[in-house]
């Protein structure tokens, strides 16, 4: 056994070693890292070093999302840093929050792992002079300045019953494959979609609401269960990622490919074959790079001094133009984002 | 259960040398002197880093692993293992949240909490001890058991409204200084810790069973209640960690603190407790928590990402472990002839 062979000479050597590496690789990282907070370099008095935090690293939705950021910042002659735990946790957050504070960043860009567990890092960044901007995931409203928020409720409805509309020329059966019976969010879009059915579009049928549990397999049977029930079914929505990704899956091999119109929420990368191949035309999200572009001009308006959070504040955002701050301090990006076979190649999340 | 021979060679010249040229040269001072170096370079090197307010945010992030690390040393010294202590920790939060949101008295809620991380504890010890199955696969079942049973409780939802004024106190200082007050709680314990281990019957009885369990019985020591105690008082203490971790969050949720176990175990054994038993001291593995944490601390505030944070910790602690054994390979190599003699 090596643990218990004592001895001086190995205990000495190893405490010399031990504090060796460690010194090593202390002064090594130091001399590397950068200093993002300072001053914001270049543009007048306004400190416009912004650091995005988001959930965590390694997550193509933020690295798009961040890149989009990026892009704005260096737009406006600004500092871009991103700091983030390897893990979606709200205290490696607070962790990254504190150092930031304490390096003195004129801007933060949040995606809230908690909404309430952040909070004091945020109020305690927000009372040392830094502007918070949220995105994606929100804090509760006294935490931040500015949410941005991704879509509205009415327009993610809207705009996968128009989709859906338009590939089965407004009329025949459809269906909708769903997450789990008691999801909040979901739950709130179907009967927005209903409405907008009944409103503005009477030759449309929908003949069921299935539920896939957000599990692949169970969306996967649900969606082979709905053909074979409704042999006239034109079309299906599923607002869900997992969802629409199991049954354009099934579609794909099946007697039904172009034939049954599949739509809904999705993401390009679990999309991309599917819209490739035309066994899907189009599905809908929000842009995360503009997602990210917006949550940066908003926070150079805000260290600017140009807006502060308030109802009724107007600033611009580059490319995408002129925003009003609405209730609550919240932005909204726009309209959600449709992906088809023209668009799908530009990303990558 | 360690099998370790005894080497008939064994010479214990190191325990006939003065206290402090053997305080001096152990594992633990090397740990230590690791830090202080950090502690040093960094406050040169590293902008922001030399300011109270560093102090601060670093004690209260480490706090939960130095409580939780003060029972899982003694765990790991008889040679057994944890690894429920995260999931006892959520368990114990999401008692409190529930209990509170129900109209308890969060002192009562927190009574019942800690109540709960006991019985987590005695489930475990009763797995291991009574009916005999290895701490390993019990704290790897009961690891998803506990996550499962919290957040099963909350479901994806989270308690936020607690009282203000034990939210207030789980962030507050003592006095002008800048230490949290749950250092307090943390020293209270860890003296206590480091007395049971180093200066009872109980304690030598600990390394005793680590060194060899059967030896342990035979001398006397009764080994299943030892391990038993060990266990029901790491969940008693994951508990108050779980506990700490909510007020100072304002967050009661299934899935909070998950992967600390890991945080903890890395901890302990950088602070040169052997994961075989029978070796440590309490001292080392608070050095080694304030190590990973203070690194960290220095790391991010230099702006490192978090990948290459966890790269650099995960190094240090595989190069500890290798240069202990490195360096004693070499010295075996080199005082084999003695030993032939």
């Amino acid at each position: 056994m090596l643990f218990h062979n004592h001895s001086r000479a190995r205990r000495a050597g190893a405490a010399a070693a031990l504090a060796v590496s460690f010194a090593l690789v202390a002064t090594g990282c130091a001399a590397t890292g950068e200093e993002p907070g300072e001053g914001g370099e270049g543009s007048g008095d306004a400190n416009l070093a912004i650091t995005f935090v988001p959930k965590n690293l390694g997550n193509a939705y933020f690295d798009t999302s961040d890149k989009g950021g990026e892009t704005a910042i260096k737009e406006f002659g600004g500092t871009y840093d991103e700091q983030a735990p390897a893990e979606g946790t709200p205290d490696g957050q607070v962790s990254f929050i504190n150092t930031l504070t304490q390096q003195g960043v004129g801007g933060l860009a949040v995606s809230a792992n908690d909404p309430t567990a952040i909070c004091d890092a945020l109020n305690e960044a927000r009372d040392a002079g830094v502007k918070v901007v949220t995105f994606d995931s929100d804090t509760d409203p006294e935490c931040r300045d500015i949410f941005i928020n991704q879509a509205t409720g009415e327009g993610i409805a809207k705009i996968q019953v128009d989709l859906i509309a338009e590939q089965i020329g407004d009329e025949g059966q459809i269906a909708i494959l769903s997450a789990t019976a008691n999801a909040t969010n979901q739950n709130a879009w179907i009967d927005l979609m209903k409405a907008d059915l009944t409103a503005n579009h009477p030759s449309i049928e929908l003949v069921e609401v299935v539920y896939g549990d957000d599990d692949d397999q169970t969306s996967f049977d649900k969606t082979a269960a709905l053909l074979q029930t409704y042999p006239e079914l034109k079309g299906i929505i599923s607002p869900t990622t997992v969802g629409i990704s199991a049954a354009a899956r099934y579609l794909q091999t099946s007697e039904y490919k172009g034939k049954v119109a599949l739509t809904g929420l999705g993401t390009p990368n679990q999309m991309r074959d599917y819209v490739e191949d035309g066994t899907v035309t189009a599905f809908a999200l929000w842009n995360p790079a503009d997602l990210g572009y917006l949550a940066a001009y908003a926070a150079k308006a805000l260290i600017e001094g140009e807006i502060t959070g308030k109802a009724g504040d107007k600033f611009e955002a580059g490319k995408l133009g002129d925003y009003e701050v609405g209730e609550n301090g919240t932005v909204l990006l726009g309209e959600p984002y449709t992906f088809n076979k023209e668009n799908i190649g530009d990303f990558d999340f | 259960m360690t099998q370790v021979a005894a080497p008939t060679s064994r010479t214990y010249r190191d325990y006939a040398q003065p206290l402090w040229r053997r305080i001096l040269v152990s594992r633990e001072s090397a740990v230590f002197v690791a830090l202080i170096l950090v502690i040093i370079v960094a406050s040169v090197s590293v902008k922001h880093f030399a300011t109270p307010i560093t102090l601060t945010y670093l004690l209260l992030d480490i706090a939960p692993i130095l409580l939780i690390a003060l029972p899982m040393t003694l765990v790991i010294i008889t040679g057994e293992i944890d690894l429920s202590v995260a999931s006892v920790a959520a368990l114990a939060s999401v008692t409190l949240g529930t209990l509170h949101q129900s109209g308890m008295p969060l002192e009562l809620a927190a009574l019942v909490a800690l109540v709960v991380g006991a019985l987590a504890g005695a489930i475990n010890g009763f797995l291991i001890t009574v009916v005999g199955l290895p701490s390993l696969a019990v704290t790897i079942g009961t690891l998803a058991l506990f996550r499962g049973l919290a957040v099963g409780l909350l479901g994806t939802t989270a308690v936020t409204d607690f009282t203000e004024f034990w939210k207030v106190l789980a962030k507050s200082k003592i006095g002008a200084s800048a230490i949290p007050s749950v250092v307090i709680v943390i020293a209270v314990l860890a003296v206590i810790f480091a007395i049971v281990l180093h200066f009872t019957r109980f304690g030598r009885g600990i390394f005793a069973i680590g060194l060899s369990a059967e030896a342990a019985h035979f001398s006397g020591i009764q080994v299943e209640r030892t391990k038993f105690i060990l266990f029901v008082l790491s969940g008693l203490v994951s508990a108050l960690a779980g506990i700490f971790y909510t007020l100072r969050f304002s967050s009661a949720r299934g899935d909070n603190q998950t992967g600390l176990e890991l945080a903890v175990i890395a901890a302990v054994l950088l602070g040169g407790v052997s994961i075989f038993g029978g070796r440590g001291a309490l001292a080392g593995v608070l050095a080694g928590v304030l190590l990973i944490g203070t690194l960290g601390s220095a790391l991010r505030l230099a702006s490192v990402t978090s990948d290459v944070i966890n790269i650099v910790t995960g190094s240090l602690l595989i190069a500890s472990v290798v240069s202990t054994s490195v360096l004693a390979w070499i010295h075996k190599k080199r005082s084999a002839p003695n030993h032939n003699k």
